[in-house]
């Protein structure tokens, strides 16, 4: 067994953090690496195609019935998935209530401290959306995962995203030592949109790992609660996933600091690449369509 | 009424001063030298226009200001402000401190708020309730907890009027929704339940939880439950007297005698009943004017009613807080007041007889809250000693444009005061005695001065009132002249 690996899925959300790393994971155990997955996420759900069911116990749920969470031993909220990869999911409070983010920080120092981490090759972190509090950033910080990976797509609020958690790992690259590993582009079928992410990829001093097909066969596979690994191993995605896990395996050490740009920056490039207009060009759409609008009742 | 004119026109060495606080701010760096200096300043006579309206000084400093990071300063916080001081006292209430036990721990039984009453039967003041928050309540959110915690005090303590959740800073952080628990609690229970947003974070020093909880009291007790209570031609409240050893008492029989009626004392030894019946009185009458200035202007802009300040802190005072008050009311009251004056005349001379002479041309030193650092210095001019310098830990402009009505010409006068200042203020002037906090005084009785509690009255008082003032004259000269200051040099040392 050689040195632990950590590392981490960011990325804004609903882009498809927990089907692509449950996917690479799956890929990855099937090179042979023992894994331990930590859902961030109040809802739980980061888990669900490992383990073929969805809401397990959380740590918080747990924590929160038996008292505390030094109530609680390993075994209660360890779970075994596919092909032997462990799962936690943290959980946490309903939405509108008390302090996801303290959930995180809980769960993840519980875990530590009771030899989750022990015997396995790979942690991976799986955290809700964007780094919105110190909470979601736990994973990032002290020293927990070495490289994080982001996942994200040619659309503009994902775009931003990223770029939003490049900052927050480049706040803590100088003291803990993170790195970003690299983009997962979860393509969404944009226009240029292999070419947008490697253009963010460059400017954020990063690269684009992978750049990952759509494909209706992760739904199909997902509404069975199962990864493509799983449910069509010979598929070609199956491979693409097996792809994003021997280059994400092969990427050890190799993160780098990121280069966050401004937010003027990140929307010039985005006005470049025809993805967000300028207010004349909106403008001048705007008129044009009502134009047509006004010549369409007249024709009337 | 002074009791020596020629004594009272003492004169501070505003140069002296002036190089103390050029000396200790040349300690600091640069940033911290430019932010400090403009707390430090030395009073200045007033200009004459001000000076017939009864002002003396100027002290012009900044204030109600953060605090430097790395400077020792004894500021409190909105918590502090709200719990400690302001709800605290109301007696026959619960006052929960909602969040991690510290706050509440720590702060219990902090100040001498003395009231009267079965102690967890139909008062509470000097218990302590708290949520104590552990790291689910965080995760998850405590209202649930607190709604349990209000259902056992009111099955436990069924005579507790209402409950007050004192927030504490992680409230503020997760968002729990304590309005809305007040309110579910209010309709089940039928008593008056306060939520204070007072975390600990907000503001600079506790001001602002004397404020906050000002504010509850106008959004959540005025108006909300009827009230029994017949009004008469001399009813007042007394505002801002925390009773803290009594001293609510002895002022309130001066006022009684006067043929007043109070109706009201806050918050010292209150009931909910006291604070709600409050707007239907004729005049309010505020003793710390930094923590509760706020309901008074309330109640005049939504009652009509007026308030005027007083100060009963010795002789001088007193009178002139009587007469001011008197002159509110008819003249059966004025000439009352001169009758109370004139029946204490001869315990105040005595006090003075007997205190006076061992404690004439003695200088002091204060640095307290936010009232204080001004009310007192009669109190001391009456038994012939001298204010060479005060200070307030969270006053605001208008607490230091009031200071100039009391002090003299060349007082130093010190915002906020680190600890380091502070003490080098007090080496530099070495005064005969420090009023100040429990923090101050063991550094300062180890520098070889006398020093009092002015916070808590050194476990004494009261201080307000003619009985006051002889105890406040008695606890004075056991400071300065305890005969253990002569011995502070050790006898095999030369003196030099």
């Amino acid at each position: 067994m050689g040195k632990l690996r950590q590392i981490a899925f960011y990325g804004k959300g609903g882009i498809g953090k927990s089907t692509t790393s449950q996917n690479t994971l799956a890929a990855l155990v099937d090179m042979d690496q023992k894994i331990l997955i930590v859902g961030c996420d109040p809802k739980a759900d980061s888990t669900r195609l490992i383990l073929n069911s969805k809401a397990q116990d959380t740590v918080l749920s747990l924590a929160a019935e038996a008292g505390s969470v030094e109530d609680l031993e390993i075994d209660d909220v360890l779970k075994v998935g596919y092909r032997g990869i462990k799962c936690v999911e943290s959980g946490g409070p309903e939405p509108g209530v008390g302090c996801a983010g303290r959930g995180v920080i809980t769960s993840i120092n519980f875990l530590e401290e009771n030899g989750a981490y022990d015997d396995v090759d790979y942690v991976s972190y799986d955290v809700l959306g964007d780094v919105v509090c110190g909470g979601f950033a736990m994973p990032i910080r002290e020293n927990k995962a070495q490289e994080i990976y982001i996942v994200m797509s040619g659309e503009m609020m994902a775009l931003y995203a990223a770029n939003n958690i490049a900052k927050g790992i480049l706040k803590y690259a100088h003291s803990g030592g993170v790195r970003l590993g690299g983009l997962i582009c979860n393509e969404r079928q944009t226009d240029r949109e292999i070419d947008l992410a490697e253009a963010l990829a460059k400017k954020i001093n990063t690269q684009l790992i992978h750049f990952v097909p759509r494909d209706n066969i992760v739904q199909h596979a997902e509404l069975r609660k199962q990864t493509v690994i799983q449910y069509a191993p010979d598929s070609q995605q199956a491979n693409e996933y097996r792809q994003l896990a021997s280059k994400i395996h092969a990427n050890g050490g190799k993160g780098t600091i990121p280069t966050p740009v401004t937010m003027e920056e990140l929307e010039e490039m985005l006005l470049d690449f025809g993805i967000m207009k300028t207010d004349e060009q909106a403008l001048a759409e705007l008129q044009a369509k009502e134009a047509a609008k006004a010549a369409a009742v007249v024709a009337a | 009424m002074t009791y020596d004119e020629e004594d009272s026109g003492y004169q501070n060495d505003g140069a002296f001063h002036q190089q103390l606080i050029a000396d200790v701010l040349a300690a600091y760096p640069d940033k911290s030298r430019k932010r400090r200096q403009r707390h430090l300043s030395v009073a200045k006579p007033a200009d004459e226009e001000a000076k017939t309206e009864g002002t003396l000084t100027e002290c012009d400093v900044k204030s109600n200001i953060k605090s430097i990071p790395g400077v020792m300063t004894v500021r409190g916080c909105a918590y502090a402000g709200s719990k400690g001081v302001v709800w605290g006292p109301v007696k026959d209430m619960v006052h929960i401190s909602h969040g991690p036990v510290g706050c509440g721990q720590y702060s219990w039984s902090q100040r001498r708020n003395y009231y009267i009453g079965k102690t967890g039967i139909d008062t509470f003041v000097t218990m302590q309730f708290t949520s104590d928050f552990q790291e689910k309540d965080i995760v998850f959110g405590g209202d649930k907890k607190l709604e349990k915690i209000i259902d056992e005090i009111d099955s436990l303590f069924p005579l507790a009027k209402g409950i007050s959740i004192q927030s504490e800073c992680p409230i503020g952080l997760i968002g729990d929704d304590i309005e809305a628990v007040s309110r579910k609690k209010h309709k089940e229970t039928g008593k008056t339940i306060v939520p204070v947003r007072c975390e600990g974070f907000r503001g600079v020093s506790q001001s602002l939880g004397h404020h906050i909880a000002n504010d509850a009291i106008r959004d959540w007790v005025f108006d909300k439950n009827e009230v029994h209570h017949e009004p008469g031609p001399y009813d007042v409240n007394v505002i801002g007297d925390y009773n803290i050893g009594g001293d609510a008492w002895s002022s309130r029989i001066l006022l009684e005698e006067m043929g007043l009626r109070v109706v009201g004392n806050w918050s010292g030894d209150a009931t909910l009943a006291e604070i709600e019946r409050a707007p239907k009185a004729k005049l309010n009458l505020i003793h710390c004017y930094r923590s509760m200035n706020y309901i008074c202007r309330h109640m005049e802009e939504k009652y009509g009613m007026p308030w005027i300040e007083y100060n009963f802190f010795g002789p001088s005072q007193i009178a002139m807080g009587l007469r001011k008050i008197a002159a509110f009311f008819d003249d059966t009251i004025k000439e009352n007041a001169e009758k109370v004056i004139a029946k204490y005349q001869p315990l105040v001379d005595a006090v003075i007889a007997k205190y006076k002479p061992r404690l004439q041309g003695k200088k002091v030193m204060l640095y307290v809250g936010g009232l204080r650092p001004r009310h007192v210095v009669n109190a001391y001019e009456d038994l012939g000693m001298e204010i060479v310098g005060t200070g307030y830990e969270f006053a605001h402009g208008d607490d230091y444009q009031r200071t100039g009505h009391y002090v003299k010409d060349g007082t130093l006068i010190y915002d906020d005061v680190t600890s380091y200042e502070l003490e080098k203020f007090i080496e530099g002037i070495r005064p005969d005695l420090v009023g100040s906090g429990i923090k101050e005084k063991y550094p300062v009785q180890k520098m070889g001065i006398p020093f009092r509690q002015m916070h808590s009255w050194d476990y004494s008082g009261p201080y307000h009132g003619y009985d006051g003032f002889a105890i406040f004259a008695r606890d004075m000269d056991l400071a300065i002249n305890n005969p253990v200051w002569g011995l502070f040099k050790a006898p095999w040392k030369k003196a030099a």
